[in-house]
C-alpha cells in the first residue's frame, strides 16, 4: 500500500530554490533513505512533510490525504512523526516527562501515557536515565531520546533527520539495530543520514538530492555507483574504499 | 502522606485559627497576602507554567471588578453571582488578547507589550465611559449586606481570600497533573518540538490565558468589595501588573508554592514599606524596596524562593 505521495514538491527561500520539482513515493513498510550533501534541501523536505514550511508548489498526501496547509501538530496525530536534527529535547524535563508529551498524543490519561512512555524508554534503551533531566544527557543519549518522543506519538510514518551523525561505531550498530527493530513492528521510516554504513544497512531505497533536486533514485548498491552521485556527494574516495 | 503535606495541612490548620488573635491591622496585612497569592497562582498558570509572560494581568482584575460592581449598582446582582460573569468577562478578554498574540506568534517580549497595551487601553477606555464613573472612579454604597458581598467584619474577608488562594491553586495543581500541564511545560520548553509531538501550541496557549483571566476576574470582584471605590489607574495600571507577577516570580513561577511563598514574602514588605515610607519626601520609597529586592531574586535566585528552599530541604533529609 502507498503510504506517502510526495508530487512535485517545491519550496522557494528568496532566490534560493531550496527544493525543486520532486516527486517520490513511500511504501507501507518500507525504509527509504535520502541522501546528498550539506545544502541539499533534505531537512527542507522534513520540514514541508511535518508541516513546519509550507510548500510553495506540488502536494503531500499521506495515505490518500493532503498534508498541505495542516499544522505540525495535526499531522503528528495523523501518524507522521519526525525528530529534529538539532535535538530539541525539553531541557529542564525528566527523560520521562520528555517522552510522555509524545504519548499524551495517544492516551490522554497521564497516567497511560506513563506508562506508554516507560515501555518506549526501555525500548531505546533509556530506562536508566529516566529522571535525569534532559539537558543533562550525552549526544548519543539525548539522540535515543529524540526518537523515542517521536516514537511515543506511535506514529506509521517516522522522518528520522540525522540520528547517527556523530556517533561511535557501537552506538551507530545499536541505533540501526533500533531503526531495525522499529521497522519490523511495522512503522515505515524515511530517514536522512550521512552515515553510508547506516542507509547501506537499513534503506530498500534511497534518493540522492543536490541542490534541492533529485539526482538519482534506486536500490542502495546501484546508487553508490552511479557517476552523478559519486561527483556530487560521495567523492572518489567512498569508491575506491569500497572497492 | 509526605512530609511536605504534613507541613501544606499544618499551615493550613494555622491560618484557619489565625483570626482569633489577629488584630484589624495583622488581619489586613493577611488578606492582600492571600489576595496576591490569588492573583499570582491565576497568572502561574500562563506566566509560569505555559511560560506567557503577561505584565498586563490588570487588565483582567479592572475588568472583572467593574463587571461585578456594575451589576450590582446598576442591576442589583449579587456580586456572588456578579463573580462568575465578572471571571467571565475577563475569560473573554483573554481569549481574545491569546487569539492576537498567539495566533500571529509574538513570543517573548513581544507578547509582553501586548498585554501591557492591552490594559492601557482598557484603562484609557475606562477613563472615558461616563457610565462607570470616568476618571473619578465608580464608588460602592457600603451597606454591611453580606448577601451583596459586603462585611463588616474583616474576618470575612480574610476567609474569602484564603478560599479565593486554596481555589486558585486547587486549579493550578489541577492542570500540573493533567496532559494541560504537561503541555504547558512543554510550550515553555520549546514550542516547535512540543507542536512536533501533536501538541497543539496554540489551542493550550489561549487555554492557559482563558483559565488564568476567569481566575484574575474573581479576584477584582474581591477587590471591588474590599476597596469600595474603583479608580481605572488603581485597577488597570501598570503597578498593579506588575505586583501581580512579581509573586511567583520571586517565590518560583511554575510551581504550586511558589506564589504562595512569593506573597508570604513580598506582600507584608509592600504593606509595611507603604505604612512607613509612604509620606513626603519618601513616597513611592517601597518601589525602590521592590526593585532591591527584585534584582536580588534575579541574580542569587533565578528560579524563585520555592525551588531553592525545595533543595534546601532535601539536603536536609538525605543528611
Amino acid at each position: 500500500m502507498r503510504l506517502l505521495e510526495v508530487s512535485a514538491l517545491a519550496k522557494r527561500f528568496g532566490g534560493l530554490e531550496a527544493v525543486t520539482d520532486l516527486s517520490f513515493t513511500l511504501e507501507e513498510g518500507e525504509i527509504l533513505g535520502l541522501i546528498g550533501p550539506n545544502g541539499a534541501g533534505k531537512t527542507t523536505v522534513f520540514n514541508l512533510l511535518s508541516g513546519f514550511y509550507r510548500p510553495d508548489g506540488g502536494d503531500v498526501r499521506f495515505r490518500g490525504r493532503s498534508l498541505v496547509g495542516l499544522k505540525p501538530h495535526a499531522i503528528c496525530l495523523l501518524g507522521l512523526a519526525r525528530t529534529f536534527q538539532i535535538m530539541r529535547p525539553f531541557p529542564h524535563l525528566s527523560v520521562l516527562e520528555n517522552v510522555k508529551v509524545g504519548a499524551l498524543a495517544r492516551h490522554p490519561h497521564v497516567r497511560d501515557a506513563l506508562e506508554r512512555a516507560q515501555a518506549v524508554i526501555r525500548r531505546v534503551g533509556l530506562e536508566g536515565k529516566a529522571h535525569a533531566p534532559a539537558g543533562g544527557l550525552t549526544l548519543a543519549e539525548r539522540k535515543r531520546l529524540e526518537v523515542a518522543r517521536a516514537l511515543a506519538t506511535e506514529p506509521a510514518l517516522l522522518l528520522l533527520d540525522e540520528v547517527m551523525a556523530g556517533l561511535n561505531a557501537t552506538e551507530t550498530g545499536r541505533f540501526i539495530e533500533l531503526v531495525r527493530q522499529v521497522n519490523a513492528e511495522g512503522v515505515t521510516v524515511l530517514l536522512i543520514e550521512h552515515v553510508m554504513k547506516a542507509v547501506m544497512a537499513l534503506s530498500r531505497r534511497v534518493i540522492v538530492l543536490n541542490y534541492g533536486a533529485r539526482i538519482a533514485e534506486g536500490l542502495p548498491e546501484g546508487v553508490v555507483r552511479d557517476p552523478r552521485v559519486i561527483e556530487a556527494y560521495l567523492g572518489e574516495e567512498y569508491t575506491r574504499a569500497q572497492a | 502522606m509526605t512530609p511536605g503535606r504534613w507541613l501544606a495541612a499544618a499551615a493550613l490548620f494555622v491560618l484557619l485559627v489565625l483570626p482569633a488573635v489577629l488584630g484589624t491591622y495583622g488581619l489586613t496585612v493577611f488578606i492582600f497576602i492571600f489576595f496576591y497569592a490569588f492573583l499570582g497562582q491565576a497568572w502561574n498558570i500562563v506566566g509560569g507554567y505555559a511560560g506567557q509572560l503577561s505584565a498586563g494581568h490588570a487588565a483582567f482584575v479592572g475588568v472583572g471588578a467593574y463587571t461585578a460592581a456594575k451589576l450590582a449598582i446598576t442591576y442589583g446582582l449579587t456580586p456572588w453571582i456578579g463573580m462568575f460573569v465578572a471571571g467571565m468577562a475577563a475569560a473573554l478578554l483573554g481569549l481574545g488578547v491569546a487569539y492576537l498574540g498567539f495566533r500571529f506568534g509574538l513570543r517573548g517580549f513581544y507578547f509582553v507589550l501586548l498585554t501591557v497595551a492591552v490594559a492601557e487601553i482598557c484603562r484609557l477606555i475606562t477613563l472615558h465611559i461616563d457610565a462607570l464613573g470616568g476618571a473619578l472612579g465608580l464608588f460602592i454604597t457600603f451597606t454591611g449586606n453580606p448577601w451583596m458581598f459586603q462585611f463588616q467584619d474583616s474576618r470575612a474577608h480574610y476567609y474569602i481570600g484564603l478560599a479565593l488562594m486554596l481555589l486558585a491553586t486547587g486549579v493550578a495543581a489541577g492542570v500540573e497533573r493533567s496532559r494541560m500541564g504537561a503541555y504547558l511545560r512543554a510550550i515553555k520548553e520549546d514550542e516547535e518540538a512540543a507542536e512536533a509531538l501533536g501538541v497543539n501550541t496554540l489551542r493550550y496557549k489561549m487555554l492557559a490565558m482563558t483559565v488564568s483571566a476567569f481566575l484574575t476576574g474573581m479576584g477584582g470582584t474581591f477587590y471591588a468589595y474590599l476597596i469600595f471605590s474603583l479608580q481605572p489607574a488603581a485597577v488597570f495600571g501598570i503597578p498593579l501588573s506588575v505586583d501581580i507577577l512579581l509573586r511567583p516570580v520571586v517565590g518560583g513561577s511554575g510551581t504550586l508554592m511558589g506564589p504562595i511563598l512569593g506573597s508570604f514574602i513580598l506582600s507584608p514588605l509592600a504593606e509595611v514599606s507603604r505604612a512607613y515610607l509612604s509620606g513626603g519626601a519618601w513616597a513611592g520609597a517601597h518601589l525602590v524596596v521592590y526593585g532591591v529586592l527584585l534584582i536580588g531574586v534575579v541574580l542569587f535566585l533565578p528560579q524563585g524562593a520555592y525551588p531553592y528552599l525545595r533543595r534546601l530541604l532535601a539536603r536536609g533529609d538525605a543528611s
